[in-house]
């Protein structure tokens, strides 16, 4: 039945999720923007008791979705701070076996605060992710692991930090195109792997985003998620269906963290708004609404379609169905929602928006990245025409 | 427990629905929009599915299933995916229907439903819109005056849908200067109601539009909706802007999906035009839109059946859907390029009668 009540359980994460976004995130978010790479270390101890609470910000369920967005609301930059088995943790649960589940993400609910992390993009292969040329090779019962991973986001935590993890894309055989793509598990402490750099960034600037080397990096063989089989079978090859897999959980998630920055910026303009005493005026006719009030319910009405789209795609999820196209539906329409709101509200606050002393402009750089990382709008805008033209890549490039 | 999947019996009730307009209203919108006229066997047939008098109390002769806004708005948009002038005619009773079913006293439930539950189509409307540029719903010029044991109304009315056959007319005035809109039950043949000539518009050509004037027209005062309470004019408009939004959608995806299969088939430069990003990306574009604006009906439908304040919620969803389906219909038409400008293709009628939703204030409920 099409129903949108919320259980009590997610009543009451939001709850948490959102006090704590406004007493612990909110108030030193301006400063982990200026002091780029320090790490909140209090906040990261708050973060991890959270985490090993089971209130963490990893599950592929609804609940999860709305302490995302919560979280993010108070500060994105700072939520990706939050320790734990993070996008890297969502590929292993999306394409992991049980047994690899319980070997790699067990640390994640015991001992020090740890990261997990995701490295896809390499400096020639961004949106094109057949295009990696990272390779793996087995020897005897491991894989050597050999190039170089750009944008990993909480890579320098997950690997220099803390007993993490980092989920590393590569080919076994490039000459197999995307049925070669594999997914490996590097851990922590593994000779061979090191990051190179971090990043300084437009926004989220609190999130490490790491350049990570491989260099003969070995792994056990039974650190690679879903099998190990090169099957050419075109667009169907089990690797590369994998890392799809990985995004169609990981998509959701991060549309969950777009709209928390997008209601910030929405709830900041209104709350200004209304300490001035206007109104808006739902339910008017639009030739007599102000600009300022369309401006406002424009917004509110793109945040909603883009939340709707989201809570389908989480939902879908949720229920063990195929949401590749929601999914990807959700993610082109928030990222580009979220960075158009923001924009927006910097407008309507005039010289209070563009000010440093207000967080608006910086969640206005925040949100931008949504419309960019985990696919971009366009990337995700091609998955979806492909599925509704039931085109191949070969038929729509 | 959140959930984006309709129940089997509303499954089973779009699935009729779908089967209806696909065999009655598909094969014959075309000649509708250019000659005006609604084959009367296609609106008998769409009466025989019950979609407006299911939910009239079994008392006054109905099937007395509950009433859902959400089932409401599942069946709003197939129907206007056949045609959004049959789907308004079809619809239209419903405008009497609802309003009396949740805010009429007993007497007038008793008056006035039994006569939705016969085998014909009830021809019934409402008169909400008012022919000036800035119209409001919420500050009429009709007025409705208070004398003795009569109301006393005054005023003109537009895209009045059926007016002239209507038994009964739901008439939205302000009373007594009070910049409180209330409903008014007006039956045929009452001295000081005028209907107009038929109107002819841009689009919803083969739904039969009137213009009317109330000239001192005097009814009694039980013929105020809801009696002494009245009624909650806001929840009317709400369930109105979540039926037009569903509307919306429905129309909206018609025109999506005939770009879709065109652009499929269409070569250009040695490939189907859908094969470059330039036209593919309006269509993901086109779909993901409409997606988003049916999600959005539902949860304020939802809200509605809750029986929870939804202004906010039902006026952006309004607005949304009315940008929408004007975006989606105008790019239908751009896909086709010439082809889509020429009255052989539909999209052209899906344009003009998208381009409406704008002025349709209170022409639907769910």
């Amino acid at each position: 039945m099409i129903d949108f009540e919320l259980t009590p359980e997610e009543e009451a994460a939001i709850a948490s999720a959102h006090k704590e976004a406004e007493e612990s995130l909110r108030p030193v978010a301006r400063y982990y923007d200026e002091h780029e790479h320090e790490s909140p270390e209090e906040l990261i101890e708050r973060l991890w008791e959270r985490e090993r609470r089971g209130e963490g910000l990893l599950g592929l369920g609804m609940a999860a979705a709305f302490r995302i967005e919560e979280m993010c609301w108070g500060d994105a930059g700072l939520m990706l701070c939050s320790p734990g088995p993070g996008l890297g943790g969502a590929a292993i649960l999306a394409t992991g076996t049980q047994e690899q589940q319980q070997r790699f993400l067990k640390r994640f609910s015991e001992g020090e605060p740890k990261w997990g992390a995701m490295a896809m993009t390499e400096p020639g292969a961004g949106s094109d992710t057949a295009a990696i040329t990272a390779t793996a090779r087995q020897d005897g019962d491991e894989w050597v692991l050999n190039g170089e991973k750009i944008f990993v986001t909480g890579g320098k935590r997950a690997l220099d930090e803390s007993n993490g993890l980092v989920v590393v894309w590569a080919t076994v055989d490039k000459s197999a195109g995307r049925a070669g793509m594999k997914a490996f598990v590097v851990e922590a402490g593994t000779p061979g792997v090191r990051v190179e750099k971090v990043e300084n960034k437009l926004g989220i600037r609190a999130s490490d985003t790491a350049t990570i080397i491989l260099e003969d990096c070995r792994v056990p063989y039974g650190n690679i998620l879903g099998s190990p089989e090169v099957k050419v079978d075109r667009a169907k090859s089990a690797g590369f269906r994998g890392a799809m897999a990985t995004f169609d959980a990981t998509r959701p998630i991060v549309c969950a963290m777009a709209l928390g920055v997008g209601r910030a910026a929405l709830d900041f303009v209104k709350e200004t708004f209304e300490k001035e005493g206007i109104k808006i005026r739902y339910g008017l006719p639009r030739q007599k609404l102000t600009s300022l009030e369309r401006d406002v319910m424009e917004m509110e009405a793109q945040y909603k379609a883009a939340k709707m789209l989201t809570l389908r795609s989480v939902w879908m999820m949720s229920q063990f169905q195929p949401n590749s196209l929601e999914a990807s539906m959700a993610k082109a329409k928030t990222g580009l929602a979220v960075t158009r709101i923001t924009q927006k509200a910097v407008e309507l606050m005039g010289p209070l928006g563009y000010s440093r002393k207000y967080l608006l402009e910086k969640w206005m750089r925040d949100a931008k990245i949504n419309d960019i990382f985990e696919g971009t709008g366009q990337v995700n805008t091609l998955v979806v025409a492909r599925r509704i033209l039931d085109y191949s890549r070969e038929q729509l490039k | 427990m959140v959930s984006f999947s309709p129940s089997e019996e509303q499954q089973m009730i779009v699935n009729m629905v779908k089967e209806f307009v696909n065999d009655q209203m598909r094969p014959v919108f075309r000649e509708c929009d250019e000659s005006g006229e609604i084959p009367t066997h296609i609106i008998d047939t769409s009466w025989e599915l019950g979609l407006v008098s299911s939910s009239i109390p079994e008392e006054h002769g109905g099937a007395g299933w509950e009433h859902s806004a959400v089932t409401g708005s599942l069946i709003a948009e197939e129907l206007a995916w056949g045609d959004l002038s049959m789907a308004m005619h079809i619809l239209c009773p419903a405008l009497v229907v609802l309003p009396i079913l949740e805010m009429g006293t007993e007497e007038q439930k008793k008056k006035y439903l039994p006569a939705f539950c016969a085998e014909k189509y009830q021809t019934a409307t409402a008169a909400l819109i008012e022919p000036r540029f800035n119209f409001d719903p919420s500050s009429l010029s009709t007025t409705a005056r208070a004398n003795g044991n009569n109301y006393v109304l005054n005023g003109e009315k537009c895209y009045v849908p059926l007016a002239s056959e209507a038994d009964f007319l739901l008439v939205y005035a302000d009373e007594n200067g009070s910049s409180s809109s209330q409903g008014f039950i007006i039956e045929k043949g009452t001295p000081g109601l005028e209907i107009g000539e038929r109107e002819k518009n841009m689009g919803i050509k083969a739904l039969a539009t009137y213009e009317l004037s109330l000239k001192d027209c005097r009814i009694p005062e039980e013929n105020r909706l809801g009696g002494k309470k009245g009624c909650d004019f806001n929840r009317i408009m709400n369930s109105s802007r979540v039926a037009l939004a569903a509307m919306a959608v429905g129309v909206a995806r018609a025109a999506f999906e005939y770009s879709r299969d065109y652009a499929k088939e269409r070569v250009a430069f040695g490939e189907p035009i859908a094969s470059r990003q330039a036209i593919a990306f309006m269509l993901a574009e086109m779909a993901t839109e409409i997606d988003a604006t049916r999600l959005m009906a539902w949860e304020a439908a939802w809200k509605l059946d809750r029986k929870e304040e939804a202004t906010r919620e039902a006026s952006l969803l309004k607005m949304y859907a009315d940008d929408m389906v004007l975006m989606v219909t105008d790019r239908a038409v751009q896909i086709l390029g010439g082809h889509g400008y020429i009255r052989d293709h539909p999209v052209e009628l899906w344009l003009r009668n998208g381009r409406g939703f704008t002025a349709f204030d209170g022409m639907a409920m769910v």
